[in-house]
């Protein structure tokens, strides 16, 4: 059987050292020279005060669980031989937010609980999931 | 301008599957129909503002469909604002005619993403789609998962708008899905993206709908038979994507809600019916949070026992909405209310003075607001 094509990213120019970064083992995210302000997924432009000049930086990979979801409908022939699957938005400890999988779970999923990052590949391509953080809840 | 423009002719199409439409024969259809209950020629009418369908987006739709229906409106064109758009056109033509910028305008949405293509509700998001992020369901389902945990929301909750807004569409002959809904059998119904089952997800639908705006002094001069008042209107857009956004379960719906109750200088307890966009059934909830129908995080209980029923404390989308009458992106819920407001609706709420109408779009991405009130 022919596994079906990943969907792989194609980041544009903004946000192609995000991935970059992650395929060399990082997470990175964007900070503003200007005012501080912190964010993903990479921009030309700081989103709180317009300046051009964010720089990338990297991440502790210490986040917490904002949400999460489980799906059981396929859109997409690849995740769709994976069903069910979860899906998360979690919070970088430095303020950032991104879509991201939590593994290592075994469905204790709680708001507000802490994880730590793990560079995961999925057909090749290095993915930001996360897992509970050992011994504590939330 | 509190009452000075006034909805003074609807029109529909049939709802449901409609194969070998264009959204520009569904348009003209919903607009004649519109005129002819107006009691307005197409000549008269010098505005044209349409939704622009997600089936087929393309360029200068506005001008394609008024040229096709053989029209040079002085002000004309399509805004993109997703399901927020419908009313947002409706407060731009009112106050257009109030500013004397046009005398006349047509509000109208047609869409086929039953037979043509329902790619903009099951797209990848962005580079997302690398961690299985695709779809317009896991959106609402990361909120309403939010608003769970934190408030202790449960399924049964959200099961209790479904039932009561899919008892509406039962009792609509117009209604794409006329079958009614029980807790048991919403509790059986599939996961599509967990927590949110398919009898949370409102339908895909062909159909178009449209009204027709003018001041009520030009309503009364013409012999407009029940021109409807629009006391109130107003927008928010909450913008950043569900993962940027800093706290899932808010949303701009607030800002819109108060601009809306501001202008008609009413309050939450002065509405007796209201159309409260359901393309699933967390929106409702939070929606109705954001309105001041409940405290924020209190719409669970509050949408419980029945409180959305025809009889009950707020009917609320009483032709059964997007979850029955057809998944068209708001449009729809506005008739309807013009409908409650002439006290022509199928299930008509007796002595109804005023009656809130609510569009959004994307995620809750973004908001807009209408309130109408009895007929002149």
């Amino acid at each position: 059987m022919i596994e079906a094509a990943f969907p792989a990213p194609q980041p544009g120019e903004a946000a192609a050292p995000y991935w970059r970064a992650l395929e060399e083992g990082r997470l990175v995210f964007q900070r503003c020279k200007s005012c501080g302000h912190a964010w993903l997924p990479g921009r030309g432009e700081c989103p709180r005060c317009l300046a051009p000049d964010p720089e990338w930086t990297p991440a502790a990979g210490n986040a917490k669980l904002v949400s999460w979801v489980i799906f059981h409908h396929g859109y997409h022939e690849y995740y769709a031989a994976r069903l069910p699957y979860n899906v998360a938005v979690v919070e970088l400890e430095e303020g950032p937010r991104l879509v991201s999988n939590i593994v290592e779970a075994d469905g204790q999923l709680k708001i507000d609980m802490r994880l730590e990052l793990v560079i995961q590949r999925e057909a090749g391509v290095a993915l930001a999931r996360f897992k509970p953080t050992q011994g504590n809840q939330s | 301008m509190r009452g000075n423009v006034v909805i003074a002719g609807i029109g529909q199409t049939a709802f449901g599957k409609l194969p070998g439409r264009g959204t520009i024969s569904l348009n003209i259809e919903a607009c004649r129909h519109a005129l002819a209950d107006a009691g307005v020629e197409k000549d008269a009418v010098d505005a044209l503002l349409v939704k622009p369908p997600t089936s087929n987006p393309q360029f200068m739709y506005g001008q394609t469909l008024a040229e096709a229906m053989g029209m040079q409106p002085r002000v004309g064109g399509a805004w993109d604002q997703g399901g927020a758009a419908n009313i947002s056109l409706i407060s731009f033509a009112a106050m257009a005619i109030e500013h004397g910028q046009c005398e006349i305008a047509l509000v109208c949405y047609a869409d086929n993403p039953r037979t043509g293509s329902r790619h903009a509700y099951e797209k990848a998001w962005g580079d997302d789609a690398a961690y299985g992020w695709f779809g317009v369901p896991s959106g609402y389902a990361m909120l309403a998962r939010r608003h769970m945990e934190e408030f202790g929301t449960t399924s049964e909750q959200l099961g209790a708008i479904a039932i009561a807004i899919r008892k509406h569409g039962a009792a609509n002959p117009n209604a794409q899905l006329r079958k009614p809904l029980t807790l048991e059998q919403y509790r059986e119904s599939p996961w599509v993206v967990d927590p949110l089952r398919r009898d949370d997800c409102c339908l895909v639908s062909d159909g178009a709908a449209a009204v027709v705006l003018m001041s009520a002094q030009r309503a009364k001069s013409l012999g407009v038979k029940k021109p409807v008042p629009i006391l109130g209107f107003g927008q928010g857009q909450s913008s950043w994507d569900v993962p940027q956004r800093p706290d899932l379960t808010r949303t701009c719906a607030e800002i819109s809600g108060a601009t809306a109750f501001k202008m008609a200088g009413l309050r939450p307890h002065d509405i007796d019916v209201a159309q409260i966009y359901d393309c699933f059934t967390i929106t409702v909830l939070m929606t109705l949070e954001a309105y001041g129908f409940a405290p924020h995080g209190q719409g669970g209980p509050f949408c419980e026992g029945g409180r959305l029923a025809i009889d009950a404390e707020l009917p609320t989308n009483t032709a059964g909405g997007l979850l029955s009458e057809t998944g068209m992106p708001g449009l729809q819920l506005v008739t309807e209310g013009v409908r409650q407001m002439r006290e022509e609706a199928t299930l008509q709420v007796k002595g109804a003075r005023n009656c809130i109408v609510s569009n959004q779009g994307g995620v809750m991405h973004t908001h807009s607001t209408l309130i109408l009130g009895h007929y002149l």
